[in-house]
């Protein structure tokens, strides 16, 4: 079983096919869906997380990207900016998946890039603009 | 065997000072006992890094051609406006302060991107800034705008100049109500989702001389990585605060105004600073250095986040409309293991105050000290002491008929 975190992105003329319905049921994959934006008039975007057997998930990746749908890991969307970061911890009760945890022992943040489900909650809490979604 | 500041000042500068940092010291006299580590040890460097509001720097930008009159005008460093209460060319910069068109909170909550804190640190970064002034003109100063660039190597003095720094001990912020607000003390989830606090707890300057017996006006200090010094009590000072057996305040007790060369200090440890829905503030950047003259100062020295409790408030009710009481009290050590009980709930912690730097400034200020490049000095008046009376009062409200 594999399980992949996808942000993907589809033009206007895919914006009705019902891609989530077809994932599960023609490829047999479990879909979750972290995030949508999806209008008429733009580009719709969703955050998934999509687990199969490795065939089955190849063939679903494939019937998206030939339907037109752009697919990116979602690790690529978050950015943590080190340089700016002062390690104050503040961002880190705030994180539902534990993507962003404190080493106790050297009171020093890490940012784990799989876990992030990109809600967003830690962008206005960090006081010296260290994270960046790009959604 | 008691030493004195000179005797420390005279090893300091032959290389040979022993120094530790205020949680090294910890583990050192739980291994020798204090009457050893009192003999060996010279001088213990506490330190704290966080967001410090009462903060701001004074410029003195030199005289254009023809000449202007800063002073009664208004004057804009890069859109955010400054004090122009001084002379001519003599302005004042607060951390807090916002570019006139700064929507706030008029959309809840507000952005706060750029303020007085930003400007500082870009001007410390040695970034040009734009500075914007109208005056009203005089015979001597005849001058009625100036637009110009200006950057930090070129002003005259440049001096930071904080009215309170440096907090012994806060409060740790939680939300009761069923909404997430936005305060000083950071985002704070309703229903007790999240406790914020704010100090270095055991590395804390003023937690490390609790009486102040050694930090005072004159003490030489690092700020904002540059030498600077204690110049008054802060604002607020609060010495008659209740404290633990040991001397410990339980709440916010001691303050201190500091001052140094802001051309000395750099963008590591003076960072302009956002709260969402709040406002815009300055994270300074202290290491306070403690000479262990006696025995006495040393077991002040050894105190340990366990051992340092602060009071949980209500920041949705009860701070802003001043209702004094506490949820309960907890201590350091159970706040930085991440999860305490409030009212029976496991609430997750956050820091506001960063550790790791406080550690990073704390064994700077110890190499300086080591090398024979940071001497200390005997503070020429003390701060106020908890037997002064001195208290944090509330404004007495006198409305204006």
């Amino acid at each position: 079983m594999l399980k992949k975190r996808l942000v993907l992105t589809f033009p206007q003329t895919v914006v009705e096919e019902p891609i989530t319905y077809r994932l599960i049921k023609d490829y047999d994959l479990v879909v979750n869906i972290l995030r949508a934006r999806i209008s008429r008039e733009e580009e719709g975007r969703l955050i998934m997380e999509i687990s199969g057997e490795k065939e089955a998930l190849d063939k679903g990746l494939n019937y998206l990207k030939k339907i037109g749908v752009a697919i990116q890991p979602l690790a690529k969307d978050v950015r943590w900016l080190e340089d700016r970061c002062t390690h104050c911890t503040v961002c880190v009760p705030l994180c539902p998946t534990e993507a962003i945890v404190v080493d106790r022992e050297k009171m020093e943040i890490s940012f784990d890039k799989d876990r992030c489900i990109v809600c967003g909650a830690c962008i206005p809490a960090c006081p010296y603009k260290a994270v960046e979604i790009l959604f | 065997m008691a030493k004195t500041l000179a005797e420390i000042n005279e090893k300091i500068k032959k290389g040979k000072a022993v120094v530790v940092t205020a949680e090294e010291i910890i583990d050192l006299v739980d291994e020798k006992g204090i009457k050893k580590a009192a003999q060996e040890v010279d001088v213990v460097t506490s330190a704290t890094f966080g967001p410090m509001c009462s903060s701001g720097i004074y410029l003195s930008i030199g005289h254009s051609k023809p000449k202007i009159k800063l002073g009664g005008g208004k004057t804009y460093l890069n859109e955010v406006p400054v004090y122009t209460g001084f002379a001519a060319v003599d302005i004042y910069l607060g951390a807090t302060a916002l570019p006139d068109d700064d929507p706030r909170n008029r959309v809840h909550p507000g952005e706060f991107r750029y303020g007085g804190g930003h400007v500082i640190e870009d001007l410390v970064a040695g970034k040009d800034v734009k500075l914007v002034a109208t005056a009203y003109g005089t015979d001597c100063y005849p001058r009625r705008s100036l637009e110009t660039w200006i950057n930090l190597k070129d002003v005259n003095e440049a001096v930071l100049f904080n009215p309170r720094n440096a907090y012994q001990n806060y409060n740790v912020a939680v939300n009761l109500s069923p909404k997430v607000i936005y305060t000083y003390m950071g985002i704070l989830q309703p229903n007790l989702g999240n406790a914020n606090y704010c100090s270095a707890g055991q590395l804390s300057p003023l937690l490390n001389d609790p009486y102040y017996k050694t930090i005072g006006v004159g003490t030489r200090i690092l700020l904002g990585g540059g030498v600077g010094y204690v110049v008054w009590q802060g604002t607020q000072h609060n010495p008659t605060a209740p404290r633990t057996e040991k001397g410990v305040p339980r709440s916010a007790a001691g303050t201190i105004a500091v001052l140094g060369d802001l051309k000395q200090m750099s963008p590591e440890w003076l960072k302009g600073t956002t709260m969402t829905g709040y406002g815009v503030t300055l994270s300074v950047g202290i290491g306070v250095p403690i000479p262990i003259l006696n025995e006495e100062m040393l077991l002040y020295t050894t105190v340990k986040d366990e051992e340092i409790l602060a009071q949980i408030v209500d920041y949705s009710e009860a701070y802003p409309k001043g209702k004094s009481g506490s949820l309960g009290e907890i201590s350091y050590a159970q706040l930085k293991s991440g999860k305490i009980a409030v009212q029976g709930k496991e609430v997750p912690t956050g820091s506001l105050s960063s550790y790791a730097k406080a550690r990073k400034i704390a064994s700077l200020l110890k190499d300086w000290i080591k090398k024979g490049e940071f001497l200390l000095t005997e503070p020429v008046e003390l701060l106020p002491s908890a037997e002064s009376g001195m208290t944090f009062k509330p404004l007495k409200e006198r409305p204006i008929k």
